[in-house]
């Protein structure tokens, strides 16, 4: 008899069961939640989430939030490009050192950084704007994107760059014309932990704005508001975040495991 | 184009990669180069591309003096032993990329690019990505890009090296005559003598960073002006031995002996390596009879290829037909005296007369 399916069926399970919990809460009141346990919803109510997509503090958040990761995913990327093609092309003076101490950043807590960003952005005016969260997420970011670029980048033999060079290409134009184009997956991979990485990022985020570019992970993560607990909300606007990130999963689906395959994520 | 080496040597760090050398060759030639992996085969042709730059001398194209022109303003196409293709263009966009950067109008484009689509077999895929090629073909559209160019020099890094044996023999065939026409003086490293003597042309033997020898294809082979030059054009390796010369005989060991021809005769008495080449030691026939214990006896379609220790150095002996011996059996083995290859102790061959 063929069982295959059995261990495959418990991960899933076990995988789904609190992403299961945090839905069935979403169409819970939040009486129903605090007076016990139930496995579904018993009045089930569409509430939470007309609450927030009616109201602005909570679906600004959600704009905010989007905004401040597509400007780093953007920064990110572009930055990183040159850097790893100089990491994957060229040897130079403590190249392999320096190319290893990129990921000293990512080996501090947020943290450790938030303290010296909150006073430096609060001096230049850029306290509580998109551009301050995007530019701090760049400090793990940047760093990640040149690794993983630089793994997709060795896998193109440098002969490629050399042909180009041959058939009378400059190297602005093969760049863009010939190079990117071959990296493509790498560069979908590198968007994706991107985005990634600065979607679910929050202590950086709540430090370094207060209003006008308050993300949804500080306005989901305050437990009790004016009106006392309102965790049915709360598990709604949880359920939400997940669908940005599934959605850019889908698109890099067939290149994600390639990303993990050479190591660099 | 004519291109000149003038005293080029390329050092990489500590290492040097190419010694100095100066080689001239003409155009429209047919070159090769020859030599072992690591030998200097792929720096010659990178220095010749410019995309080395050398660490001392002058690369001299038609006598001008082009060291240090970058590689776009110089009409050069290379293949590599590796398929190299732009992977996100199709066939057509890969076979057109060097007509588009240098701006030919539309209609010429396509006119070319569906010639040599035709002339390379690759018609039917002109409209496919490389990756969904087979070895074959996606190197036959790496020289179609190469010829579309109508570079003036074209060079090819073992091209045909990663190729099954069947596609290789056919290449092969095609290759100097798709080159002929062009006018484009060609340069192509091997590290197959057989496949050098095959190319025809001229060839350069190359060991460890220098040119041993430069000339006809066929004279190099028949004449190698010293041991590492006969060493390199052949395969299996030749057959080398020393040899004591007195008087007129020429003594192999005690039991050993023959006349020595004339050419070795005018030298002084004294030591002396001789090189035979595998295909003149033969286990039938006339000539100086040597006796040794075989190791192993391989087969080779239709040839023999017979390891064997003559006085205690490690002979190869190929010959027609299918010999079978034991391991440890001795056996008689005869070569010409006259056809092998004579050498000074400073391993410089003794000319052949006429």
């Amino acid at each position: 008899m063929n069982r295959k399916w059995v261990v495959p069926t418990l991960y899933i399970l076990f995988l789904m069961l609190p992403i299961y919990g945090l839905l069935s809460m979403s169409f819970k009141t939040t009486n129903e939640i605090l007076g016990g346990f139930s496995f579904f919803p018993q009045q089930f109510t569409l509430a939470n989430y007309i609450k927030i997509f009616t109201d602005p503090t909570w679906y600004n958040g959600y704009i905010n939030s989007l905004i401040y990761v597509v400007i780093n995913t953007l920064i990110s990327v572009s930055v990183a490009l040159p850097a790893a093609y100089a990491f994957s092309r060229y040897r130079f003076l403590g190249d392999k050192h320096l190319f290893f101490w990129l990921l000293t950043n990512r080996m501090a807590p947020p943290a450790v950084f938030a303290l010296p960003f909150f006073q430096l952005y609060s001096a230049i005016e850029l306290f509580d704007t998109h551009l301050a969260v995007a530019l701090a997420h760049c400090l793990f970011n940047i760093p990640l994107a040149v690794w993983i670029l630089e793994g997709f980048m060795s896998g193109i033999p440098k002969e490629l760059d050399e042909t180009a060079y041959l058939d009378g290409y400059s190297f602005p134009r093969f760049f863009v014309r010939i190079f990117i184009p071959t990296i493509a997956a790498g560069i979908g991979v590198t968007m994706f932990f991107c985005f990634m990485y600065s979607w679910v990022e929050l202590l950086l985020a709540k430090t370094l704005t207060s209003v006008s570019a308050k993300p949804i992970a500080a306005t989901m993560t305050r437990t009790a508001s004016t009106s006392g607990y309102e965790l049915g909300l709360l598990a709604a606007a949880g359920s939400l975040t997940i669908i940005p990130g599934a959605f850019v999963i889908y698109f890099v689906r067939n290149y994600i495991a390639k990303g993990f395959a050479l190591g660099r994520v | 184009m004519a291109i000149e080496l003038d005293n080029v040597s390329l050092r990489v760090g500590a290492e040097t990669h190419i010694y100095e050398t100066s080689l001239s060759l003409e155009p429209g030639q047919f070159n090769i180069l020859l030599g072992t992996t690591l030998s200097g085969k792929t720096s010659l042709m990178r220095l010749m591309a410019g995309l080395e730059k050398p660490s001392s001398g002058r690369l001299l194209v038609n006598d001008q003096d082009v060291t240090g022109i970058p590689v776009q303003k110089r009409s050069v196409a290379m293949v590599y032993q590796a398929f190299i293709n732009y992977p996100s263009f199709s066939v057509y966009d890969n076979i057109a990329s060097p007509l588009r950067v240098a701006g030919l109008p539309r209609n010429e484009i396509d006119e070319k690019v569906r010639s040599f689509a035709e002339l390379l077999k690759l018609t039917p895929m002109l409209d496919r990505l490389p990756n969904e090629l087979s070895g074959g073909q996606q190197q036959r559209t790496a020289l179609a890009r190469a010829l579309v160019k109508g570079a003036e020099l074209v060079l090819l890094d073992e091209p045909l090296a990663n190729l099954d044996y069947k596609l290789r023999e056919e290449l092969r065939d095609e290759l100097p005559k798709m080159f002929a026409d062009t006018g484009a003086t060609v340069v192509y490293a091997t590290s197959e003598p057989l496949e050098a003597l095959m190319l025809g042309g001229y060839t350069a033997t190359i060991n460890e960073g220098r040119v041993i020898q430069f000339g006809q294809t066929s004279t190099i082979y028949r004449n190698p002006d010293s041991l590492t030059s006969a060493r390199v054009f052949s395969d299996p390796p030749v057959n080398v031995a020393s040899i004591d010369k007195r008087g007129g005989t020429a003594y192999l060991s005690d039991s050993v002996s023959w006349t020595v021809p004339a050419r070795l005769a005018e030298m002084p008495d004294g030591s002396y390596t001789i090189g035979v080449r595998p295909h003149h030691l033969s286990p039938q026939g006339a000539g100086v009879e040597v006796s040794g214990e075989v190791q192993i006896a391989e087969i080779s379609g239709s040839e023999s290829i017979i390891r064997v220790i003559v006085e205690g150095n490690n002979w190869v002996s190929e010959t027609h037909g299918i010999h079978s011996y034991e391991f440890g059996q001795s056996a008689s083995f005869f070569f010409n005296s006259s056809r092998c290859l004579y050498f000074d102790v400073n391993e410089q061959l003794i000319e052949t007369q006429g």
